[in-house]
């Protein structure tokens, strides 16, 4: 059969230039540009993900072992909402936004238009490989462009279900998919893009970066960090604990860029926040947590060797307070919990995205600022407190992409917040309005009469045009006028 | 020979003083505005002295492009920096499970500037300007092309600011080497394409994010004006003169903004060259190089680059109808027109930065649109035309970093209109409060309290904390309260789950 043919054939260097080529095509024909092609494609994207919902419970399943409630909940759930602001509001975003024009460019108008970038490439990841991809690519498509998306190799079967839906739902000669792996990202990366959105891990975000430097094309990386979570004393705690799992456990096993890394307590505090925690995680997952289906496995081998380098440090192992336990051949870890790791060992500087929560303690909270300081700037930043100076002083003086006080992830449910990062959690930001500008380009329009032709501002230069410019400048009539007779100085 | 050998230390120094927090205060920012301002006003003959050694610039042309707008620039900071710096509040959606969000603006931390030698003032200052109303400690590098307003700026500028927080610079590419080594919480730069990948490259070892603001062809297309009013020969006249300082007042050329090259219809030439002709005279004068109405060529090297696109072609070399010499010596090059050189000629394929004009003839002044999409996006437009569709098709049809109607660099004075190219002309946007924003980072900022919860938001899952959660992510109030009431129903079925309903409430 051709389809499974074309698939056989490697995606090479060549393919990506042709593929690159029709859709410049498309895209110079104009037809993503109107607001009815967009809303029909947005429409599409809803209508594909309300109709496969269980292809897509199940793959997730294949993949993740994640639960079908976040898979409903997140995947699908945050998606159909990105959506429903997009038809909401996309006729809104696609006016030109008119602007005062200023006394030195009288007489005119101005207005800031946007305009689609034209032919974008999304590489998206594994742990939520269904929003991570459409969720991109609604707001490339709002903004009138044509996509190709790559979906990450480590979901498989989220991958190709991507690739059979879009295919089927969507309008081939301007919306892509190319699967693969580290061949076929480099072979689009070859190509020039009029923008590069990706979201996954720094090392990579690097190379991504130096091939878009080739051609000058910009991008969005979305990218991770250790988010911290600073705990006070003086909160409700058994809320502040389970809003700490759902945050964790809760978000694909601890495989979300957002989820609390880690933990910094006060040194008094800390055993009361373990058993509280201890409880909790008993309340939502049970007695053996290894068993339970509300929580995702670890999604590869090589994911879960990882992990298990970062306990076996015995500095490390022997600061487990709770859980620790492993099984390999299912994929699981159960949620564990550590107190006062080094905090020069492993899993205190890389991203532990898994099941581990180090809890660091210090002796006044105050201190949690600069450890957070002193490391690169996560993607989100949480503190639980009622105490109202301390959150001030925390916004103002802890930097990440996003922070929520007293709870975890919730900012990316809101649609007029910038989700992004800054420093090493990446450059750029998507979510409601700003995936429709992440992939705009917001063209400045002036334009004059022929009346009011200020002589002044062609040669020959003379003393008294340089007055009168002066005078402008500093826009004041007065001293316009003043220019205009001779009278200033 | 510079000694950079204390480099590396002062970037650290620096890094140190931004931690402080002294840079972020509000009266800190203010003052480095103020002091800014000051310069200007009590430099500005030095800096006109500066501009007509590196370029021979005349004074009234560095006002109006080099000092004027700087001063304009920071009148609107000093105005606006507390009302750039307040938070901004993010609509929440109905359903309250937050109790505030905002985005706040903060400084990215240290930041690089790279500037260059065409507005050396200007595209200096621009960006400093910008990133210190946002805060952030910086080092900026003048180009060592214009020495004199390099030296300026290195010896003079830093006694007005607080050089723990504001390093400025000199050196050539070696130096720019260095500084890419160092590590940065942004670099704005200001150049040439080539340049521009060089340093983009070197940002992404870091993921440092980066502003680039490179240049391209800039074309203009001038139609016929016809209009039904007897002031056709007025408008054109005032087109004509808006064309001519776009392209020879503006640093003779040389001019990421400047006019590259002009698009008519071959019916209209007989009537255009004559008037470029007198107006090359009436506004320039007999002898532009003695008057410094025209700028010079920045050195030597530009100088024998602009000759080569003249005379390495001969079919370049007889298209040209006004103008065409060249005096070495004093790097000056007269107003020169050319009519319809070869397309494939390297003078319509690089960007030119110099006062040579090709004019290039279309059968019709549409043929401009294609004409122009057909090549790279060039950091602005200029449409002089008065026939509305023929508007409407290069708004639609064409990109630009910016588009102009009826006029010409006249958008960089405009603080509320983003200053950027796209595609090959660059990316990223300033001027305005867009400096502001370029040089910071948007937190994000969200809070909520401890009364209201969800108890379905935690596992054990259930069918019913499904459709509760379901109803309440899409924001549907009204919904979760049938769901709660056991109003709703719902045609689901949790999968893979035993139906144990075991709702414990919390």
């Amino acid at each position: 059969m051709e389809s499974s043919q074309k698939k056989m054939a490697v995606f090479d260097g060549e393919a990506a230039s042709m593929l690159v080529k029709e859709l410049r095509g498309s895209f110079g024909s104009g037809k993503t540009r109107s607001y009815e092609w967009r809303v029909s494609q947005v429409k599409a994207l809803l209508k594909m993900v309300t109709d496969n919902e269980k292809q897509i419970i199940d793959a997730l399943l294949s993949d993740l072992a994640k639960p079908p409630l976040e898979t409903v909940v997140y995947e699908i759930g945050m998606f159909k909402n990105s959506c429903e602001v997009i038809l909401k509001e996309l006729k809104q975003w696609m006016k030109p936004e008119k602007v005062k024009s200023s006394l030195s460019t009288f007489p005119s108008s101005a207005e800031i238009v946007p305009e689609p970038l034209g032919v974008v490439l999304v590489i998206s990841a594994w742990n939520y490989p269904i929003l991570l991809s459409l969720d991109p690519v609604v707001g490339a498509i709002a903004a009138g462009n044509a996509v190709v998306l790559k979906p990450s190799e480590i979901a498989p079967a989220s991958s190709s279900l991507l690739a059979k839906l879009l295919q089927e739902y969507m309008d081939n000669s301007c919306v892509r998919v190319v699967e693969g792996a580290v061949d076929e990202t480099t072979a689009l990366l070859d190509q020039k893009w009029d923008k590069i959105f990706y979201t996954g891990n720094g090392r990579v975000g690097r190379i991504i970066m130096t091939a878009a430097a080739k051609h000058l094309t910009p991008v969005v990386l979305e990218l991770g960090g250790k988010c911290p979570a600073v705990v006070d004393s003086d909160v409700n705690l058994q809320v502040a604990a389970r809003r700490l799992i759902s945050g964790k456990w809760g978000l694909n096993n601890g495989q979300a860029c957002v989820s609390p890394d880690y933990v910094i307590t006060t040194k008094d505090f800390a055993p009361k926040l373990v058993d509280t925690l201890k409880t909790e995680l008993e309340n939502f997952f049970g007695k053996n947590p290894l068993e339970s289906k509300d929580i995702s496995r670890i999604v590869s081998h090589n994911h879960f060797t990882r992990l298990a380098k970062l306990l076996d440090d015995e500095k490390v192992s022997g600061k487990i307070v709770h859980g620790g336990e492993k099984d390999e051949s299912k994929l699981r870890i159960a949620p564990t919990l550590l107190l006062d790791v080094p905090h020069d060992s492993l899993i205190m500087s890389e991203e532990i995205f898994g099941p581990l929560l180090p809890i660091i303690t210090v002796n006044k909270l105050e201190e949690s600022f600069d450890f957070i300081n002193s490391r690169t700037k996560p993607l989100a930043a949480y503190i639980f407190t009622n105490n109202k100076k301390l959150k001030e002083h925390f916004v103002m003086n802890v930097s990440a992409g996003g922070m929520l006080i007293n709870d975890i992830a919730l900012h990316l449910v809101v649609p007029s917040l910038p989700f992004g990062g800054v420093g090493d959690s990446g450059t750029g930001s998507y979510h409601g309005r700003f995936s429709f500008e992440a992939f705009t380009h917001k063209k400045a329009v002036l334009s004059r009469g022929f009346g009011g032709d200020a002589s002044l501002r062609y040669p020959p230069y003379t003393d008294t045009k340089l007055r009168v410019m002066k005078a402008l400048i500093g826009g004041s009539i007065l001293n316009i006028i003043r220019a205009l007779l001779g009278m200033s100085s | 020979m510079e000694n950079y050998s204390s480099l590396e230390r002062d970037v650290r120094d620096m890094r140190a003083y931004f931690g402080t927090g002294k840079t972020k205060e509000a009266t800190w920012r203010e003052s480095q505005l103020k002091a800014l301002r000051k310069f200007l006003l009590e430099n500005e003959d030095h800096i006109f002295k500066a501009l007509n050694n590196d370029l021979g610039k005349h004074q009234v042309e560095a006002f109006r492009d080099e000092v004027g707008t700087l001063v304009k620039t920071l009148n609107l900071a000093i105005k606006s920096l507390k009302q750039w710096m307040a938070g901004k509040e993010a609509k929440l959606p109905r359903i309250a499970l937050l109790s505030s969000a905002e985005i706040v603006p903060e400084p990215l931390g240290l930041v690089l500037i790279f500037s260059s030698w065409n507005f050396p003032f200007g595209l200096s200052l621009e960006p400093l300007i910008g990133a210190v109303a946002a805060g952030n400690s910086v080092v900026l590098k003048p180009s060592e092309m214009s020495p004199a307003c390099s030296s300026l700026l290195t010896s003079v500028l830093p006694s007005y600011l607080d050089s723990n927080a504001i390093m400025i610079i000199q050196g050539g590419p070696s130096l720019g080497e260095l500084l890419l080594k160092q590590t940065w919480d942004k670099i704005f730069f200001t150049g040439s394409a080539r340049v521009g990948k060089i340093v983009m490259s070197a940002a992404a070892e870091n993921l440092t994010p980066v502003s680039l603001e490179l240049g391209g062809k800039c074309p203009a297309l001038l139609d016929s004006l016809t209009s039904s009013w007897d002031r056709e020969v007025l408008l054109l006249k005032v087109a004509v003169k808006r064309i001519l300082v776009a392209k020879y007042g503006a640093c003779a050329g040389q001019a990421c903004i400047a006019i590259d090259y002009v698009l008519v219809e071959n019916s209209f030439i007989s009537t255009l060259l004559p008037l470029l002709k007198v107006w090359i005279k009436k506004m320039f004068g007999e002898n532009p190089k003695g008057s410094n109405s025209i700028a010079r060529i920045v050195n030597k090297q530009h100088f024998l680059r602009l000759k080569s696109l003249i005379n390495d072609d001969p079919k370049v070399k007889e298209s040209v109808v006004i103008g065409g010499s060249f005096d070495e010596d004093n790097l000056f090059i007269e107003p020169t027109i050319l009519v319809d050189p070869p397309l494939d000629s390297a003078i319509m394929t690089e960007e030119i930065f110099g006062p040579l004009l090709p004019i290039i003839t279309v059968e019709k002044i549409e043929d401009s649109v294609g004409f122009i999409k057909s090549r790279p996006k060039p950091l602005a437009i200029y449409a002089f035309t008065k026939n509305k569709s023929l508007q409407k098709r290069m708004l639609d049809e064409t990109s630009s970093g910016s588009l102009v109607f009826n006029d010409a660099i006249l958008q960089y004075v405009a603080d509320t209109l983003p200053f950027g190219g796209v595609g090959e002309s660059g990316f990223g946007k300033y001027h305005g409060k867009f400096s502001f924003d370029t040089f910071s980072h948007h937190k994000a900022v969200a809070r909520r309290s401890y009364y209201t919860d969800f108890w379905f938001r935690f596992p054990p899952w259930t069918l019913n904390k499904l459709q509760l959660l379901e109803v309440a992510y899409n924001l549907d109030y009204i919904g979760m309260l049938l769901v709660i009431l056991g109003l709703k129903g719902s045609k689901r079925r949790l999968i893979n789950q035993d139906e144990k309903l075991h709702d414990k409430q919390f």
